[in-house]
């Protein structure tokens, strides 16, 4: 049972990772940030271009992902969906767009591959990235044998959440976005730029992607479509959790989690995963606002 | 009778179109009178990783043949059509190089999905498919030359090996959910049964899933001591690393796999795989000077010099051998003589001597089987003396005194 548990426990910090940067870009901004999957994608192509370029194994890679892909989101941000507050279905669309753009760029390798140009981790190829040793293999808990690398990722989702709480309640840009997502109009008229907080929180959303993307790439393949399904998955554990509700992200990814676990333990993991679906549309039906949610005005 | 006067009348169309050109013109035309065909492989979409190798062999056996003199004095023109990854796609492309282009051979496809979509064109217009691909059997074409492997070559040797030489007893059969797995599970339960052994489980996943963490514990608990993995594509990636990373050993539980091939080797680190076996009638370790000269001419066609080769490319490769041949025992260009030309035809292929069968025009290819090590390399540790003959129905009891398929078609009587 203790194992089940543990894979339910993996499961949901695997969800809860890819959710956390949209539980911040469309919970808090109001934003169908259909590209977060494809900022996962960079985060794990950048720990593949690390680890060959670099020689930098993956826990080198998570703050130089960090910053990558927070730059690449602060400049979409930019170009793109400043221009798009207020109109929900075509952010929706533009970043879909840049989603499409993003993985193409990473097949043809910046367009490189035209030219006869190859760079080595890039293009439409399966990647991999080398596990450190001491994330191999299983530890022992409690007399179990668990996987390392889930009890890794386990633990630095636990953090990544903690931070991104702290961020969120405990410091003034928290305290901006948190007031954006009340009442946009009535925040600016109290001094608050909100073109700024808006460019900084989409940041740190994209950024908490492409960690998430580095962890991702130590037991997944690596390759440029691998973001489409995570964003589905990341969508749903939001909506679930209640939009705007960080406490309910988390509370949605470990119910999810743990339910997914025990119904593929005991029948299969197809069944498992239909049955996630229907516990997603049960939550939407008798509660539409999801399970945790804020008034807002 | 409509079509008679079809035929006519694009004769004469011909003809008059000939009669019209200036006399330059005509014989240049007859000189580089090329043989169109079709290479129909996903350059783009999700499969297009594996399917470019397999348009490249076609490709590179194409020019091959060109440097040597064509077929009959001819050159090879291959027309290339990308099908996205999709069997819709397939199907129009394929009615597109059937049709407009008038090809009479299309080497391609790579999913059983794209060849289901395309046979009924091929069947209907009476063209030829030459199919690469390991596949599930359990079909019977005289429009398709199957290249690859069927159930009874990879399994057929695999199953008593695995239960004599390696002393298993107890089977975990795992594959991705479709059908080439499902057909696989069904003649593997049979020879499982047959050697004496028994299976425990029988399980499948999502085409693509990825978290294999559920499956591999299951593994765990359930006492077997061997996996027989039907796994297909990236799902192989995440199941080799989740096996090992939860503490299993292929020095106890060894994963005996059907399409785990080099390439998914080299994406998931050749460790995760190293002591694990596969069944494949070619292995890019053989040490043949055929094989040798193969991969290096192969890296210089495609220009890179660390290039993989597998089982299905160096089918795709000889296939276009093959259909040469045909040609030639025929010395003509449609779909009938290739047909006829093409059974019994021999060939001397990197992976050694490969035979088109006359019955099912499938190919009589060598069973071995490789055990991986750790630089992504397979040692052979089992290989047949000569090739065995392929039996596309063995999942339902066809044997070589009792064929299902021949080339009067198929006898659904023993179905």
């Amino acid at each position: 049972m203790f194992d089940v548990l543990f894979i339910g426990l993996s499961l949901s910090s695997i969800l809860l990772l890819v959710a956390l940067g949209l539980a911040v870009t469309y919970g808090a901004m109001g934003i169908i940030n259909m590209a977060h999957g494809e900022m996962v994608m960079l985060g794990a192509y950048v720990s593949v271009l690390a680890n060959i370029w670099l020689g930098a194994n993956l826990l080198v890679a998570i703050p130089i992902a960090f910053v990558v892909t927070a730059l690449i989101g602060l400049v979409i941000e930019r170009l793109v969906v400043r221009r798009l507050y207020g109109r929900l279905l075509d952010t929706l669309l533009a970043t879909w767009g840049i989603a499409i753009i993003l993985q193409q760029a990473i097949r043809l390798e910046f367009g490189l591959s035209f030219f006869g140009i190859h760079v080595k981790g890039l293009g439409s190829g399966l990647q991999n990235v080398p596990v450190p040793q001491a994330l191999q293999g299983t530890v022992s808990i409690l007399g179990q044998d668990l996987n390392a690398y889930r009890i890794f990722i386990v633990a630095m989702t636990l953090v990544l959440a903690v931070a991104t709480w702290a961020v969120m309640y405990r410091t003034s840009l928290g305290m901006k976005v948190r007031a954006i997502i009340r009442n946009p109009g009535m925040a600016a008229a109290c001094g608050i730029d909100v073109k700024r907080t808006n460019a900084i929180t989409f940041a740190l959303g994209s950024g908490l992607a492409g960690v998430a993307g580095v962890l991702m790439a130590g037991f997944k393949t690596v390759a440029p479509d691998m973001g489409a399904t995570m964003v589905v998955d990341g969508f749903m554990v939001v909506v679930t959790g209640g939009v705007g509700s960080l406490f309910g992200t988390i509370a949605a990814s470990g119910l999810l989690g743990e339910f997914n676990a025990l119904v593929a333990m005991v029948s299969n993991d197809i069944i498992g995963r239909a049955a996630v679906f229907a516990v997603v549309i049960c939550v939407i039906l008798i509660k539409p606002a999801g399970l945790f949610t804020f008034k807002g005005r | 009778m409509n079509m008679k006067r079809r035929q006519f009348l694009s004769t004469a169309a011909l003809a008059t179109g000939t009669l019209a050109m200036p006399g330059y013109l005509r014989s240049a035309f007859a000189e580089g009178d090329a043989i169109k065909v079709g290479a129909l492989y996903s350059q783009t979409g999700g499969l297009s990783v594996v399917e470019k190798m397999l348009a490249s062999a076609v490709q590179m056996a194409a020019s091959e043949i060109n440097a040597a003199g064509g077929v009959m004095g001819r050159p090879i023109e291959v027309v290339t059509e990308d099908g996205a990854s999709d069997p819709k796609t397939y199907a129009e492309k394929a009615q597109k190089l059937v049709i407009k282009d008038r090809v009479s051979t299309v080497f391609g496809c790579h999913t059983s999905a794209s060849r289901k979509a395309v046979l009924p064109i091929f069947e209907r217009r009476n063209a030829m498919l030459f199919y690469q691909t390991h596949y599930e059997g359990f079909e019977c074409s005289p429009n398709v030359v199957y290249s690859g492997a069927v159930p009874n070559q990879q399994l057929g040797n695999y199953i008593p090996w695995i239960i004599e030489k390696l002393g298993k007893k107890k089977f975990f059969i795992v594959g991705s959910n479709y059908v080439y797995p499902r057909e696989m599970a069904k003649v593997s339960k049979g020879l499982i049964e047959a050697g004496g052994a028994e299976w425990v489980a029988d399980e499948y996943l999502e085409l693509g899933h990825s978290e294999w963490a559920v499956m591999v514990n299951k593994i765990k608990e359930s006492g077997a001591d061997v996996v027989l993995s039907n796994v297909v594509g990236d799902s192989i990636i995440s199941f080799y690393r989740e096996f090992i990373n939860q503490g299993l050993s292929h020095e106890d539980i060894p994963i005996c796999a059907t399409v785990t091939s080099e390439i998914e080797i080299a994406a998931m680190g050749p460790e995760y795989a190293a002591g694990s076996y596969t069944s494949f009638p070619y292995f890019m370790s053989l040490e043949t000077e055929a094989n040798k000269s193969f991969i290096e001419r192969y890296r210089a066609f495609v220009g890179d010099p660390a290039a993989t080769t597998y089982h299905s490319l160096e089918a795709a490769y000889f296939q276009v051998f093959l259909w040469k041949q045909a040609i030639e025992a025929s010395q003509d260009t449609t779909a009938e003589a290739i047909r006829e030309g093409v059974r019994g035809q021999t060939y001397a292929a990197p992976g050694g001597d490969v035979k088109v069968d006359e019955d099912n025009l499938h190919c009589w290819l060598t069973p071995r089987i490789g055990q991986w090590t750790a630089d992504g390399q397979s040692q052979i540790v089992d290989e047949y003396p000569e090739p065995i003959k392929p039996l596309p129905y063995a999942a339902y009891g066809e044997a070589a005194d009792n064929l299902f398929c021949t080339a009067q078609g198929l006898d659904s009587s023993k179905l």
